[in-house]
């Protein structure tokens, strides 16, 4: 569905991405776990155009979609999670989701209410409140049944779990799981490398700009390096 | 409360204000004053709220009210003097001759395009307003919030400057200004007294509508967060050109009536102050509330023109002058109570929510309740 090759992004001097390869097949949960400084969210800010990049090509279900505008790649169904959820905190919870619908509209958004109301039924107890007063938790389902309303293929989350209680993650991860279930392409970074591998189908690990390992989600999970760089195990 | 009477609160409120007007008509030399203030504050009202588009709303923070004014103002009156009195408001360099053959032939038009030519040279005052909004928009919405402010204020500062300049003498008549500008035309028969009320009242229905639609919630969004907005497909420079597009013609049609208000203008109205004082209105008022802007407009015109007036005078209690009463005083307490609301109220008159009549009841409910220890109850 997307494919990312040989793809190369500097911001002025500084290289943040030498030159990485991957592909999200449809219908897949992928994700790219890292350190701090890996280039993971230059990565997604790049795919969703809001970064150029020095060079190296993008294509969406076959399309070249390198330089194209935002505005365009949400139309064209992908839309993006932005790190620290960033909702409108002024807005009301309903107003927030009908900005996600921002490009349809005129349509008729009952039945996409309706949808995300079943998906998150605490965002439907709070829909008239804004959504500054809601918790961390609330207001990661809100950013993403915001993101949905826009009806993507393809979801790009930039670290959903940040700054949340692990109980409140575990939820969170629930979700995705649910929105996959739906028909929803998902394009995961996390730094919570042990709950993203527990659910992807396949995992790429990102250092310093450069992809050091791809495999399965369960067999880097069981893989000795990355068990000691990021799952806190020590090496035998 | 329910709705039926909503609307009839609302409606009485309509009548009482068309009443009132029609009572000020039949005394129009008693309540000069009160008539002048409460136009001054409709015209104030329309700028305030055009202005609340653009930084409450659309959280862009711009400076340049003024100039856009004084686009709409000059040209509505140059395009408005008639033509007998042209040898007199140009007394100094003459009118420019191209000028004044198109003024000689606008009066050649039959009489009922004549009765709509002032409406007209609000629109196109406006409408070059707004050009020159879309142009300078081009580089300075670039720019994040102070830059913007300092930028925008640049650029209305330029506006005047070149309408007092002496090579502008032959149509702006330069630093002399002009004056006999004829004042208010009538509409739908009523009398002229009404129309800067019906101009200000559709405008701000025009702005209402807009900030209610999907146009107006993306504007919200992209104050909100620029980069959730543009995630979600909102193309922010597009959206904040029309936002600034917008304002800027409306604030130019308010500077249009500005100039049928006060009959005659000159460059030094428009000064930085000018734009200063609708900033008051719209923060005592509330970023992001029209009903806020509009009352704001109203109060406030009202107590610097009225209410603190008496500051002015000289004032004796039992043979004793207090100190400190005389001229320009007025101004002090001004300030001292706009320090107030800055320090201690900041959200203004009503934060950024609209005037409701649940609201309104729930605040009287509150009062009375106030003393008997209210509950804290949630209210859903």
């Amino acid at each position: 569905m997307l494919k990312i090759s040989d793809l190369y992004v500097a911001y002025g001097g500084i290289e943040a991405v030498k030159g990485i390869s991957l592909e999200v097949p449809d219908g897949a949960i992928v994700t790219l776990i890292g350190a701090n400084g890996a280039g993971k969210s230059t990565t997604l800010r790049t795919i969703c155009g809001l970064v150029k990049p020095k060079s190296g090509s993008i294509s969406y279900l076959g399309e070249e979609i390198t330089n194209v505008p935002t505005e365009q790649l949400v139309k064209k169904g992908i839309t993006l999670v932005p790190e620290g959820r960033r909702v409108f905190p002024d807005l009301t919870v309903e107003e927030n989701l009908k900005i996600g619908a921002y490009l349809r509209s005129g349509e008729d958004l009952t039945e996409d209410f309706k949808w995300i109301y079943d998906l998150f039924p605490r965002l439907k107890e709070r829909s008239w409140q804004p959504a500054g007063t809601l918790s961390g938790g609330e207001q990661q389902m809100l950013a993403v049944g915001r993101a949905l309303m826009g009806h993507p293929k393809l979801m790009m989350m930039d670290e959903p779990s940040l700054g949340l209680a692990p109980l409140v993650v575990q939820g969170i991860f629930d979700i995705i799981k649910e929105v996959h279930k739906q028909g929803v392409t998902i394009l995961l970074i996390e730094q919570n490398a042990n709950m993203a591998l527990r659910i992807a189908d396949y995992g790429y690990v990102l250092e310093t700009g450069v992809i050091t390992m791809d495999n399965t989600g369960a067999a880097l999970l069981s893989n000795e390096e990355v068990r000691a760089a990021y799952l806190g195990k020590k090496r035998k | 409360m329910k709705k039926s009477t909503k609307y009839v609160c609302s409606l009485a409120v309509a009548v009482i204000a068309v009443a009132l007007l029609f009572a000020l008509d039949a005394n129009k030399t008693g309540a000069g004053m009160l008539i002048s203030i409460l136009q001054k504050s409709a015209i104030l009202a329309v700028v305030a709220v055009s202005m609340n588009l653009l930084n409450g709303f659309t959280g862009l923070f711009s400076l340049g009210q003024a100039g856009f004014m004084s686009i709409g103002a000059y040209i509505t009156a140059i395009l408005t003097i008639p033509v007998k009195n042209l040898d007199g408001v140009y007394y100094m360099s003459g009118i420019a001759p191209w000028l004044r053959a198109l003024k000689e032939g606008m009066e050649a038009s039959p009489s009922w395009l004549q009765a709509i030519y002032p409406f007209l040279a609000m629109i196109v005052g406006a409408l070059v307003a707004a050009g020159f909004a879309a142009l300078i928009g081009i580089p300075v919405l670039r720019l994040k919030s102070d830059y913007l402010a300092i930028a925008t204020l640049g650029f209305s500062e330029i506006i005047r400057a070149i309408f007092s300049s002496p090579q502008m003498d032959q149509i702006t008549n330069g630093s002399y200004g002009l004056n006999k500008v004829p004042t208010f035309p009538s509409v739908f028969g009523l009398p002229s007294l009404f129309t800067p009320f019906i101009v200000a009242a559709v405008s701000i229905a025009l702005l209402v509508l807009l900030i209610n639609s999907t146009y107006g919630r993306a504007f919200k969004a992209i104050r909100e967060d620029e980069i959730a907005a543009e995630a979600m497909g909102i193309n922010l420079f597009r959206h904040k050109e029309w936002s600034f597009v917008i304002s800027s013609f409306f604030t130019a049609i308010a500077g249009g009536l500005l100039a049928m208000f006060m009959r005659s203008i000159e460059a030094k109205t428009f000064s930085i102050t000018l734009t200063y004082d609708i900033l008051l209105i719209v923060v005592i008022g509330g970023l992001g509330s029209v009903t806020g802007s509009v009352l704001s407009a109203f109060i406030v015109t009202a107590s610097k023109e009225w209410w603190l007036r008496f500051f002015d005078q000289p004032l004796i209690i039992g043979g004793w002058q207090v100190p400190l009463f005389r001229t320009g005083f007025r101004m002090v307490i001004f300030s001292l109570l706009l320090m107030i609301v800055v320090l201690f109220y900041r959200q203004g008159l009503m934060g950024n929510k609209e005037f409701t009549w649940d609201g309104l009841a729930r605040f009287f409910r509150k009062l009375g309740k106030k003393p008997a220890q209210a509950k804290g109850g949630a209210e859903g």
